[in-house]
């Protein structure tokens, strides 16, 4: 899933480094919060664990072999934000110093693997693995869901960067100008090889590594288990989220659900009229005008302005707007928003029980 | 599957990638093109091209761009058999497979048609697939330049002047430190397991195999950081890293700084 460079159009890359330093801010400042200098060892010989089980060949069923990234079993030791630094820096190290996957693609990479991977990973195995015991077999099977669906869903954000490319970037005769398939084609292709190896092969080395730990190295498994951990080693510390931390991302949930229902909405917004809404029959701008205007007239006034001034974007909506393929993204972003506001309500969920159990 | 295929594949993968690390240093020790310029202006410099490669969207520009890459390999003593081994194959085996759909499926004007007009090659489809191949060679070509010219440590003390976070820089630092030494505690296990293994292990236990053999590595991994983390404490470990090694810019770095950005922009401006 590296993207290398070259199949990302500029903008795009901007817009995902964008997005992965606001990811990478937010974790290394809630981190230093929580372990000081404790930080860089950790997450440095974290990565340098990643970066080496990447290249773990792993036998799966049916005889062959795939590679995992790591992302699950770095969210259930270290946990999200641990993890989106430790797999970021193991992704980085293969950029410039091995030359695997592209520097223009860095952040691409990184969002796609190590943010969203790891907040799916975080979510899943904290939902199916709540309330369970450290030993329960529960947490293995949570791990290796967690696993599957963090590589799923980062192959799944991949391929809609992928199949956006065609759409937004061609040149005059429509040629494709970066990656060339549009997502009938980009959504499948990736999909089926994540859904049958990839996400396999993260599915088996998270089970298989929680199965280990459980009898091997328990303690590694409390930070994420929901249970006060001790914290002798500094690093182990299960602590509720930040209210105001919540509360953005609620509002960064629920401006991406309302965005494309207000563009897909039907209808104007009441006085911004344009000319032919006068001349609508029954439209509101008849209704508040009703003694002024002869019935489908139009005022003068604002017919004769109205061909000063023509805007580039025509009721706001770029040439690509009116395709039909533009509808994905705008899918894309309600279902990102679902995702926010449904992760946000089990964390909640969570918290709540695991309240009232240390107050009982 | 043979008899533990996937345990000499992954020691394999080791032993390439530890082969590669050590060809780079070999390189980075040459006397040439990029070796002798700062290594900020080869980090700003090949990156200029990089961006100016991802930018342009005529396959000339594209092709010229490759020029310059190859031109700065043979000045910089790589040697081309290599790049082509290791860089130009690899990309074209793996790009070649993405882009031969697109010669047949995007839509235009058929150039070549067979089978009664179902397989038909179009226009846009090749234009497209032969842009895509040339701009991920180039963009590759320029990092693999980057990464084998230059000294890791080099590259942290070019990062370290564009003021990335300290954490970061020292994060990558020993990151690099800890994936040698992960890579051989990780190869040695396979070895060790592979030469105790007689006929052929059942999938469900290769599998638990491998999963031990990782969750080894990472209670070792953790317990390492702790005695590192130790270690620092101990030597007085503040958070700021420092890299022995000072970076003066002399007048060539000027004159090669400038002639990046020159190309860069020039390629820019006549591949729009």
């Amino acid at each position: 899933m590296h993207i290398p460079d070259g199949y990302l159009s500029p903008s795009t890359c901007a817009t995902l480094y964008a997005g992965a330093i606001a990811g990478w801010y937010a974790a290394l400042k809630r981190l230093k919060r929580l372990l000081l200098n404790r930080v860089v060892p950790l997450i440095s010989v974290f990565a340098a664990f990643a970066f080496v089980v990447m290249m773990f060949n792993l036998p799966l069923p049916g005889g062959t072999t795939g590679h995992a990234i790591g992302v699950t079993i770095a969210t259930i030791v270290l946990g999200p934000s641990g993890a989106i630094l430790a797999i970021s820096i193991a992704l980085a190290i293969q950029a410039l110093f091995f030359g695997d996957g592209g520097i223009t693609t860095l952040g691409a990479n990184c969002f796609n693997m190590a943010i969203i991977g790891s907040l799916v990973a975080n979510g899943s195995y904290r939902l199916i693995a709540a309330g369970a015991s450290v030993a329960s077999k529960r947490r293995i099977v949570a791990a290796a869901i967690a696993g599957y669906l963090a590589v799923n869903a980062a192959a799944l954000i991949a391929a809609i960067e992928f199949g956006l490319q065609p759409l937004l970037f061609h040149d005059a005769a429509g040629t494709p100008l970066y990656a060339p398939y549009p997502f009938q084609i980009a959504l499948p292709a990736m999909m089926i090889g994540h859904l049958t190896f990839a996400g396999l092969a993260e599915a088996v080395l998270s089970a298989g590594l929680v199965a280990y730990l459980q009898v091997a190295d328990p303690g590694l498994l409390q930070g994420t288990a929901g249970v006060i951990a001790s914290t002798d080693d500094g690093f182990m510390v299960a602590r509720p989220a930040a209210n105001s931390q919540r509360r953005l991302w609620l509002a960064v949930a629920l401006l991406m659900l309302l965005t494309p229902l207000g563009i897909l909405a039907a209808g104007t917004a009441w006085s911004e009229w344009s000319p032919s809404e006068f001349a609508r029959n029954g439209s509101p701008a008849q209704a508040v005008t009703p003694d002024s205007l002869p019935p489908g007239g139009i005022p003068a006034g604002m017919q004769r302005l109205a061909n000063l001034w023509t805007a580039p974007f025509p009721a706001y909506a770029p040439p690509f707007v009116r395709s039909a393929a533009f509808g994905y993204l705008l899918s894309a972003m309600f279902g990102v928003g679902v995702l926010l506001v449904l992760s946000l309500l089990v964390q909640r969920y969570l918290e709540r029980r695991r309240a009232t159990r240390y107050s009982s | 599957m043979k008899r533990g295929a996937f345990m000499d594949s992954t020691v394999v993968g080791f032993v390439r990638a530890l082969g590669r690390a050590l060809m780079s240093e070999e390189i980075a020790r040459q006397h040439g093109l990029l070796q002798a310029l700062d290594p900020r202006v080869r980090v700003v410099g090949l990156f200029s091209l990089v961006m100016a490669v991802t930018l342009s969207r005529r396959l000339a520009v594209v092709l010229a761009l490759f020029l310059v890459a190859v031109m700065i390999a043979i000045f910089s003593k790589v040697s081309i058999s290599t790049l082509a081994r290791r860089v130009w194959l690899v990309v074209l085996a793996f790009t070649g497979v993405i882009a031969l759909p697109a010669i047949f499926i995007t839509p235009g004007n058929p150039i070549a048609t067979w089978a009664g007009g179902t397989v038909r090659i179009t226009a846009p489809g090749l234009t497209t697939a032969v842009l895509l191949i040339a701009r991920v060679e180039t963009a590759v070509t320029l990092t693999s330049l980057l990464v084998l010219c230059t000294p890791w440590t080099h590259v942290l003390k070019a990062l370290q002047s564009f003021r990335l976070p300290e954490e970061v820089i020292a994060m990558l630092a020993m990151t690099h430190r800890y994936v040698f030494l992960l890579v051989e505690t990780a190869s040695q296990m396979f070895e060790s397991r592979r030469s105790r293994t007689v006929g052929r292990l059942p999938g469900g236990e290769q599998r638990r195999m491998t999963a031990r053999t990782a969750g080894v590595l990472l209670s070792k991994s953790i317990d390492l950081s702790q005695e590192v983390y130790l270690a620092m404490q101990s030597r007085g470990f503040r958070g700021e890293v420092r890299i022995l090694s000072d970076f003066h810019l002399r007048s060539r770095d000027y004159v090669g700084l400038l002639a990046f950005v020159c190309i860069g922009v020039i390629a820019v401006w006549m591949g729009r």
